[in-house]
């Protein structure tokens, strides 16, 4: 045992992960994915699938509506730079704290009913507030122009410490370190491992495997003498403060909040990134999240001469039409490919890339090891 | 006054009266076997003990308090568990988690948000489930996943999953229901054990062997009504038990 | 009066709408146990026949005409479309009617995609857990309106009502009341006749064929149906492409009310989805019920009046009555019990 009270591999898990976010710009630079918007990205949607997971993956139930808290903390988050600092300390804490007073709210009433009847309440609930979010509330959200920093923002705690930054509209900064580029990953990244290292804890711990009784049989558990129903709201509720710390995140790299994070589209994303690594998973959320945004940087970027230099090794009339198909894919296309994924993971692979690993390390472990696969793969836990 | 009283239940399902005023008095330490033809109400009756139905009149009563309108998990914490007709057990996760689960519920009640400490720490609990998995002779499978077992293992793991509770009263719904024989003796046994280290028990069952080897009392429904109590071999000559669940047949 | 007179038939083309895509995801869920997030694609495949049969129908012979010259002195360029060259005065009708005449396109490619979508997908997610059901056929419809975005673009396509129908009824005067009150679009209430009818049609196909009554005892029970011999496969099969005809009908003829674009079938899915929801899930009278009722709460929610003392509630109404049922009458309007409750 050690300080952190994790198992053996568990740390080395925790620490190859800390390694590898941290190195990221290092590691992923001949993927060209090297440049601190996309790593950004890559450690605040890390984040928010992460937090999904620990709903979906272990208590089975299927959010359609986790884009909502995504949102409100990014709204949150904007708002608390305008009327208290540019510092992203409080502006995380409140988007995490209000990304988890929503989700206590939806998913008290939410969680009345289980199964397709959840999702459709989620679901509900989530274009409920994106459809607030576009005409009520304007005065809150500024409709569909997004919410934005001004001048005249109030900024009372920055007022109150002498901090003037003058007639320009000021990034937001962590005591002087300004929260764009590096910088701005690393604050993410530092907070992508310690959400990742929460989950681990929860996976691990006897609540995590309540959790996982509860997607298991509900039924059991009451006669068990357990409640289900405040464990699977704990669950919600945690992931929607994941929700909000991300969103809220993605107004401390780019101080703008619009609805359309809220929209149904993007509540469907994170299920994606959760199912591509593998639901359930502590790893899988993590390189869903950032195979669905490396994709979609990489392919919406490619553009018809892109393509055409791809297939330059074709001949000429081959080289168009290949160019043509695959353009229908990549660019404005991206929704495609994405949509397919989708169908191909769920069809093929529904534990995601972590089990698409596991058949891999399997099949090379019989063709080395030979006979003691099944037993090994039969006690492997859920990582 | 027994550890579970009940008295003058009545539940109707429409125009069929499932229960017409039963009343049981089951004392603690026993084994009461609770028999009937098909249809006679038996499930019925276990499932006001459980918070699962309610009885239109009447009282369940249960170590001093009354169990009517509670739901099952503080049903449960009160001391009563059950065993169901097909095992209800957490298939997806490993035999050992199957047990502790119900071990931390008797532990930590019915809600409790234990997420920063490590279960492989929980060594107390741990060992109380490997004991128990022992007793019921699956600890060699402590690490498997329990949806793969037999049905007679199932079974086995789901009376542990009940006796790591310690519980005041247990409650078999057809224990033996679809057991091959070899199964059924094996289930039998296990209970004797339990039963010896003084767990009340109350067993519905249609198998007249498995009743007749476990049981201290016995309570004979039909048609919703309690038409005979006593101890086994009182029951073995009764008439108007013969009459209504044999009709007439020699046991 | 007048005024709920006028927004009750408001909500009616709309909730014709929604009736119709319900009616299809209850159909697919009560036989085949599948819960169809692609069913809003099928609508807006449907009303994309309709605008590729006026494109069709658009289709010019250009012809030079050498006599007459444009201002910048090349020959003046006659279009006429094609259909009008072989049918004449008929072909103009056909062209005039493009979103009626569409129906008969959209039945038999509807039919076919209904059946490519089950045997070569759906049918393999009967027995796999409702979450992944969702997961793919969601998938599913972001792939067809992708493909349907690359082929017509990412803008809305107006499709005008045939002439005839384009104008405005005074439904007041119809009825006896002072003539001018209640004006309202011909082509809406002719999409309300439809549905009814299409809904008609539907529910004697379910009642008066032996098709339909093993449809209903699948519905009822899947398990004895199964039980009893009868080829359920091929059965479920048609159940599919029905329910795809019917959403794409529901599409065609929604063309005149709302210019067709890519994404309005996940729009529409999200309210029908809400729609079995409030109906019950399971339950077809439920489905057709409920799709009216949020059809015409949803236009008295946008009344000014309304929304003056509930501002937005126009925008959450729907949502708002499905979490209100849910929570009240967990099943649903009629709903049966056991469906969906593990």
């Amino acid at each position: 045992m050690n300080i952190l009270s994790l198992s053996r591999s568990d740390l080395i898990t925790l620490i190859c992960f800390i390694i590898a976010v941290l190195s990221g710009p290092v590691i992923l630079e001949p993927f060209g994915a090297g440049y601190p918007d996309l790593l950004q990205k890559f450690a605040i949607f890390g984040i928010f699938a992460i937090g999904f997971n620990i709903l979906f993956g272990l208590t089975g139930y299927l959010s359609f509506g986790h884009a909502a808290f995504l949102g409100v903390g990014s709204y949150t988050a904007v708002w608390t730079f305008k009327l208290l600092s540019m510092n992203p300390i409080p502006a995380i804490i409140f988007a995490t704290l209000v990304g988890g007073a929503f989700s206590v709210i939806i998913g008290y009433i939410s969680l009345r009913r289980s199964g397709i009847y959840f999702s459709i309440l989620t679901l509900a609930f989530a274009q409920m507030s994106y459809n607030l979010a576009y005409s009520v509330l304007t005065p809150i959200t500024n409709g569909e122009t997004g919410l934005q920093l001004a001048q005249s923002d109030p900024r009372a705690l920055d007022v109150a410490f002498g901090r003037d930054y003058g007639a320009v509209l000021p990034p937001s900064d962590l005591f002087g370190i300004e929260m764009t580029g590096y910088p701005g990953f690393y604050f993410c990244a530092t907070l992508l491992i310690i959400c990742f290292f929460i989950s681990m804890r929860i996976f691990r711990s006897p609540f995590g495997m309540m959790l996982r009784a509860v997607k298991s049989n509900q039924n059991r558990m009451n006669y068990t003498g357990l409640n289900t129903r405040p464990y699977a709201l704990a669950a919600f509720v945690i992931s929607g403060m994941f929700a909000g710390l991300a969103g809220g995140l993605l107004a401390v790299t780019d101080p703008l909040a619009g609805a359309e994070r809220m929209q149904w589209t993007a509540s469907g994303e994170v299920v994606l990134m959760t199912i591509l690594g593998g639901s359930g998973t502590l790893l899988g959320p993590v390189i869903g999240a950032g195979a669905i945004k490396y994709f979609e940087n990489i392919f919406s970027a490619f553009n018809e001469t892109i393509l055409l230099n791809a297939y330059s090794f074709l001949p000429e009339s081959l080289q168009h039409m290949m160019a043509s198909v695959s353009s229908l894919f990549v660019g404005e296309g991206w929704h495609l490919t994405l949509g397919a994924l989708f169908m191909l993971i769920v069809i093929f692979l529904p534990g995601g890339l972590m089990e698409g690993f596991r058949r891999i390390k399997g099949m090379i472990g019989r063709i080395g090891g030979g006979g003691d696969v099944s037993s090994k793969s039969e006690t492997a836990p859920a990582e | 006054m027994g550890i579970l009283t009940v008295n003058n239940v009545n539940k109707r399902f429409g125009g069929l009266k499932a229960l017409d005023d039963v009343n049981l008095d089951i004392h603690e330490g026993t084994v009461h076997a609770i028999i009937g033809p098909n249809g006679a109400g038996k499930s019925t009756l276990l499932n006001c003990f459980v918070g699962k139905l309610e009885p239109d009149t009447g009282s369940v009563v249960f170590d001093g308090t009354s169990l009517l309108g509670i739901p099952p998990h503080k049903i449960n914490q009160l001391g009563v568990s059950r065993v169901f007709q097909t095992p209800e057990i957490f298939g997806d996760l490993t035999l050992l988690e199957n047990v502790m689960i119900p071990a931390f519920a008797k532990r930590d009640g019915s809600f409790k948000v234990n997420g920063w400490s490590a279960v492989a720490n929980q060594s107390e609990v741990r060992d109380q489930a490997m004991v128990m998995l022992e007793d019921v002779n699956l600890a060699s499978k402590s690490k498997e996943t329990a949806g793969h077992l037999s049905r007679g293992d199932k079974r086995r793991l789901e009376l542990a999953m009940c006796l790591v509770q310690k519980p005041k009263l247990l409650l078999l719904d057809e224990p033996t229901a679809g057991m091959a024989r070899a199964d059924t003796n094996n289930t039998i046994d296990l209970m004797k054990t339990i039963a010896s280290k003084g767990v009340t028990m109350v067993v519905i069952e249609h198998d007249m062997h498995v009743v007749f080897s476990l049981a201290d009392r016995i309570s004979v429904l039909a048609q919703g009504h309690v038409i005979a109590e006593d101890i086994p071999d009182k029951i073995k000559g009764d008439p108007r038990v013969q009459e209504a669940y044999l009709g007439g047949a020699h046991l | 009066m007048d005024a709920i007179l006028l927004q009750i038939l408001n909500g009616l083309d709309k909730g014709g709408a929604y009736a119709l895509i319900a009616l299809g995801l209850t159909i697919i869920f009560g036989t085949l146990g599948v819960v169809n997030f692609a069913h809003g694609a099928l609508f807006m495949l449907g009303a994309f026949c309709a605008v590729s049969v006026k494109a069709i129908f658009g289709l010019n012979k250009i012809t030079l005409d050498p006599t007459q010259l444009t201002a910048w002195g090349t020959p003046l360029e006659i279009r006429q479309p094609y259909v009008e060259i072989w049918f004449g005065d008929f072909g103009r009708l056909m062209m005039e009617y493009s979103v009626p005449v569409s129906i008969l396109v959209a039945i038999p490619v509807m039919l076919l995609v209904g059946i490519i979508m089950e045997r070569g997908l759906i049918r393999y997610f009967y027995k796999r857990p409702h979450a992944e059901q969702i997961l793919v056929t969601f998938g599913l419809a972001i792939v067809l309106q992708e493909i349907v975005k690359s082929i017509f673009g990412a803008n809305p396509i107006p499709q005008p009502a045939p002439d005839t129908m384009s104008g405005m009824l005074d439904f007041g005067a119809v009825i006896g009341m002072d003539a001018g009150n209640v004006v309202y679009p011909a082509w809406r209430l002719f999409y309300f006749i439809f549905s009814l009818s299409v809904i008609g049609m539907v529910f004697a196909f379910l009642r008066f064929t032996t098709f339909g009554m093993v449809v209903r005892a699948g519905m009822a029970d899947r398990e004895t149906v199964g039980l009893l011999g009868i080829d359920i496969d091929k059965k479920f099969t048609i159940v599919f492409g029905i329910a795809a005809v019917v959403a794409g009908l529901a599409g065609v003829m929604y063309t005149p009310i709302l210019s067709p674009d890519y994404h309005m079938g996940m729009d529409f899915l999200v309210l029908s989805f809400v729609v079995v929801v409030v109906g019950g899930m399971g339950s077809l009278p439920g489905a057709v019920a409920a799709g009216f009722l949020l059809g015409i709460l949803q236009s008295f929610a946008s009344m000014n009046e309304v929304k003056n003392i509930l501002p937005g509630i126009d925008q959450i109404i729907i949502y708002l009555i499905a979490v209100v049922i849910l929570l009240v009458r967990p099943r649903g309007l009629m709903g049966r019990k056991g469906v969906m409750e593990n």
